[in-house]
């Protein structure tokens, strides 16, 4: 394994120790709660349009919206200033502070100030700043950063911070219980917020009609360090101004729910600045309180590079993000290892990429890029729709065309891909894995064996990445288009029901040559005509690894291949989930609209088209059910087709066949394509395979037969459990006859 | 207002471990006496009833410190969350309702909406044209999961019970 491979392994290593049991329950106890809250709400799709349709709406006409709240601001007594960049807005914030002598600043927690590190500024003027959210306050003691955008310190046990706040703070009784831990730094913070001087909050939205500032928190700290000093600063990114108050609604309805999973927050301040409220000055603590006009109230607006993602068509979309967290809590890598293996200069987690890329650059979005594996399991979750994982790959490109890497020509007889020169040479060897395969398919056995001896092994882990723990996949002499060549279809086009064109994957088509055969055998069983063309791959593998020209031009051959067969009506069946995922979604951005509508619509995963195939009439009694002593089904649906909606086809088929389905939830298997193969991030494909594998390890579900729709999945579930794995057409396909 | 919107809001309020009380003008000050302990602080009531003597109208900071209960008046209850609004006054009742261990929140039964699109409805002009410019959606007491468990009280009240005035 290379140094730099040898290194993340280990920071990952590191942070599963020590920080994954924490952040585990934690983000897994959210994203359960996301799922329940979001069940009970009638109109959720409904409200996330309606979220969507406010921010594209808003940041379309940002410029007149920021003029329209300044003068709204303005008008009600306070002031606005729109900052180029953060040392911009730590001026003008210093300069706030210094005007009102202020020796110290409380603060309620915002990733906005995170990101342009005031306190660290502010201190360095002498000034006092203490964080008034819990978790952030334990951060603050403990010197350390944010993991997560709206639980900083998710990934600290109660036992670590009741060590923590006893060696620094040494109280009388030693603090154990959470309630004795909160009751000690609510009452710690008090004394701090009452001889404050100067309060700062971020915001989570901003209104233009009326200057109203949105606060979406559960303990009160906001309200506090608002309302009890004379002073206010509130620091937003200007992405958060939205044009009328009624526009928070859906925003209120959505953003705890996507987060933590509660319906709403304890409390959902609605400030329009200076508040009419009174001072509360606790040196004066026998006058009574009363509103004296003096409130003083500063909007600092930070634009620190998002003029600019505004301008850019695909990093645009990163603007509409509300900060919930739900990208970060549906991530299965986030739920193993959290947010600070991510990295990044301040945010962590799912959209954390297109921030970073926007706001810090390329260099601080690229250090740990990869953990996004594009499962498209937050594309669901995110309440205003955004596609993150599109984002990732997008910003995964640039990344590739900015580096430098001195082994290209090891791989550029290998793979002939349209990128530029300098993509990391194991990203173009995944990257051009159809390319791999057919050399492996034509020299199979041969190529099998030498793959599988110690030197190859060696060498593919030296050069590649490619970690030795991991079985290869095996290559089939005869591949699944040959097959079918020599043994053509066995429903004539003239007596068939329907005709479909079966989509050989590189996997089905060179290695699980298997499941293919199964599924020619199911649709002819329900009387289809079948094909099996010999047709280019979709271009998942170099999606995968950033390299979009070589992806697009994939997609631009693969549809040209399949277009006439779409023109004589014949239906395109997909056995591997992730394919037909990129025909639905990613496609959209490569091919002409006329074109991605006719093949998306036109495309089924082959568990989808068996289902529609028996719903019109096809007789089940043609498929094989359970066989008597059946021990039930335990099924894995792919990731991409969770957020696709289509598991549930699958569990229909083999339901109406008879057979007993036990569908696991885990958001992920943890493979994802080639990400498990990659030596630097083995381990940690293995913690999140191993949820799986207690599901399918109970007493419930372990002598069930194992089924899973995604190659990636089957590798994964074989290399976590004792019995093999198949897909669900290899159980319910008739036998050869 | 429908009943249905008044019995929801109750279920939401019992969800929440929310108390509850119903109270004619007549019944109001003995309702208050029930629910509330001493040292209260309060601000006037934009309603029907007025707040008895006990309760301290005129807070000085160390008033808020001692304080175990606030009494302020809500402008809207929200059944399907079981939120009050809050709207911040001149009278204090931003801090008189955040200091205190108890926050006692009296709203109109009449003002009960059902859900949030209502509320905005209201805030969207309010805000605009009205007497109230701010105001907090309040929903239940104070919380902290940061500790490693949910805590209630983190810097609000530990403790809220809604009155509804019967006018």
């Amino acid at each position: 394994m290379s140094k730099s491979r040898a290194d993340k392994a280990a920071r990952i290593r590191r942070l599963l120790d020590t920080e994954g049991e924490a952040v585990k329950s934690n983000t897994r106890g959210f994203n359960q709660g996301r799922y329940d809250s979001v069940a009970k709400l009638e109109s959720y799709e409904e409200l996330k349009d309606r979220a969507r349709a406010i921010k594209e709406d808003a940041i379309e006409r940002l410029p007149e919206l920021i003029d329209e709240l300044t003068q709204t601001i303005e008008e009600n007594g306070g002031t606005v200033y729109v900052a180029d960049d953060a040392a911009d807005a730590n001026r003008y914030v210093r300069e706030v502070c210094r005007e009102k002598d202020a020796d110290r600043v409380v603060k309620s927690k915002s990733m906005t100030s995170e990101e342009i590190e005031v306190n660290e500024f502010l201190e360095a003027d002498g000034i006092e700043v203490v964080e008034t959210d819990l978790g952030e306050w334990v951060l603050q003691v403990a010197d350390e950063s944010p993991s997560h955008i709206v639980a900083p310190a998710i990934h600290k046990s109660r036992e670590g911070i009741a060590r923590l706040f006893n060696e620094t703070f040494d109280p009388d009784d030693e603090l154990e219980t959470a309630k004795e831990l909160t009751m000690f730094a609510r009452e710690r913070l008090l004394e701090k917020i009452k001889g404050a001087d100067v309060g700062m909050t971020g915001a989570n939205f901003v209104t233009a009609d009326t200057g109203t500032i949105a606060l979406v928190t559960s303990e009160g700290n906001a309200r506090k360090s608002a309302v009890v000093p004379e002073t206010h600063v509130a620091v937003a990114g200007v992405e958060k101004v939205i044009p009328a108050v009624e526009d928070l609604q859906p925003f209120v309805e959505l953003i705890g729910r996507s987060g933590t999973g509660q319906d709403i927050t304890s409390y959902v301040s609605l400030l329009t600045p200076p508040v009419d409220s009174p001072t509360v000055d606790f040196d004066d603590p026998d006058t009574p309180i009363a509103a004296d006009g003096d409130r003083d109230f500063h909007l600092v607006l930070i634009d620190n590079g998002r003029f600019d993602m505004r301008e850019d068509e695909q990093l645009k979309e990163t603007l509409y993000c509300i900060r919930c967290s739900a990208c970060s809590n549906v991530c299965a890598n986030f739920q193993s290892v959290g947010g600070h293996a991510f990295g990044g200069e301040t945010y962590s987690g799912g959209i954390a990429t297109g921030w970073e890329a926007g706001i810090e650059g390329l260099d601080t979005a690229g250090e740990f890029n990869d953990l996004c594996t594009g499962c498209s399991r937050c594309v669901d979750a995110c309440p205003v729709k955004i596609d993150i994982p599109w984002i990732n790959t997008v910003v995964r490109d640039r990344i590739n065309r900015g580096t430098d890497h001195e082994f290209d020509w090891l791989v550029d007889g290998l793979t002939p891909d349209a990128e530029a020169e300098g993509v990391d040479l194991q990203k173009r060897f995944f990257g051009n894995f159809s390319t791999v395969a057919s050399v492996g398919s034509a020299l199979a056995p041969l190529s099998n064996w030498v793959a599988s001896t110690d030197v190859s092994r060696r060498l593919l882990a030296s050069t590649l990445g490619v970690d030795a723990r991991r079985d290869l996949p095996s290559f089939e002499r005869e591949t699944l288009v040959d097959w079918f060549e020599s043994r053509g279809p066995r429903v004539s086009a003239s007596e068939a029901a329907r005709e479909a064109v079966l989509y050989p994957d590189v996997y089905t088509n060179h290695a699980m040559v298997d499941r293919g055969k199964a599924a020619v055998r199911a649709l002819e069983a329900l009387g289809v005509h079948v094909r099996v063309p010999d047709v280019p791959s979709s271009g998942r593998a170099p999606l995968s690894q950033g390299m979009l020209a070589t992806a697009e031009e994939h997609a631009h051959d693969l549809y040209a291949a399949l277009a006439e067969h779409i023109d004589a009506g014949r239906d395109v069946v997909v056995i591997e989930p992730s394919d037909l995922a990129m025909f639905d979604r990613e496609y959209e951005k490569f091919l002409a609209p006329r074109s991605h509508e006719r093949l998306s619509e036109g495309s089924y995963e082959v568990m989808e088209y068996l289902y529609g195939l028996l719903e019109n009439g096809a007789d089940p009694d043609a498929l094989r059910g359970p066989p008597a002593t059946d021990p039930g089904v335990a099924y894995h649906a792919h990731c991409q087709q969770r957020t696709l909606g289509l598991a549930g086809y699958t569990e229909a088929v083999l339901g109406d066949l008879g057979y007993d389905v036990v569908t696991s939830d885990v958001e992920c298997c943890g493979m994802a394509g080639s990400f498990g193969y990659k030596s630097e991030y083995y381990e940690l494909s293995m913690d999140v395979g191993s949820e799986l594998e207690a599901q399918f390890s109970t007493r419930e579900t372990r002598h069930r037969t194992v089924v899973a729709s995604g190659t990636s999945c089957l590798e994964q579930l074989d290399s976590l459990l004792a019995r093999p794995s198949r897909h669900p057409v290899q159980l319910v396909a008739p036998g050869e006859n | 207002m429908a009943t249905g919107t008044v019995t929801r809001f109750e279920a939401s309020l019992d969800r929440l471990d929310v108390g509850w009380t119903h109270a004619t003008t007549d019944e109001f000050e003995s309702v208050l006496a029930d629910v509330a302990t001493e040292p209260a602080v309060g601000t006037p009531l934009p309603f029907d009833v007025a707040l008895p003597d006990w309760v301290n109208t005129t807070p000085t900071p160390a008033d808020l410190d001692e304080a175990t209960t606030g009494v302020t008046a809500a402008a809207l209850g929200i059944a399907s969350y079981g939120s009050v609004v809050l709207p911040s006054t001149t009278a204090g009742g931003e801090p008189v309702s955040l200091f205190p261990d108890l926050h006692v929140a009296v709203v109109r039964t009449s003002d009960v909406v059902p859900g949030m699109p209502e509320a905005f409805e209201w805030f969207g002009p309010e805000f605009r044209e009205g007497d109230h410019s701010s105001a907090i959606i309040a929903t239940g007491p104070s919380a902290t999961a940061d500790m490693g468990e949910l805590v209630t009280g983190a810097h609000g009240p530990k403790a809220v019970h809604v009155v509804m005035l019967d006018e």
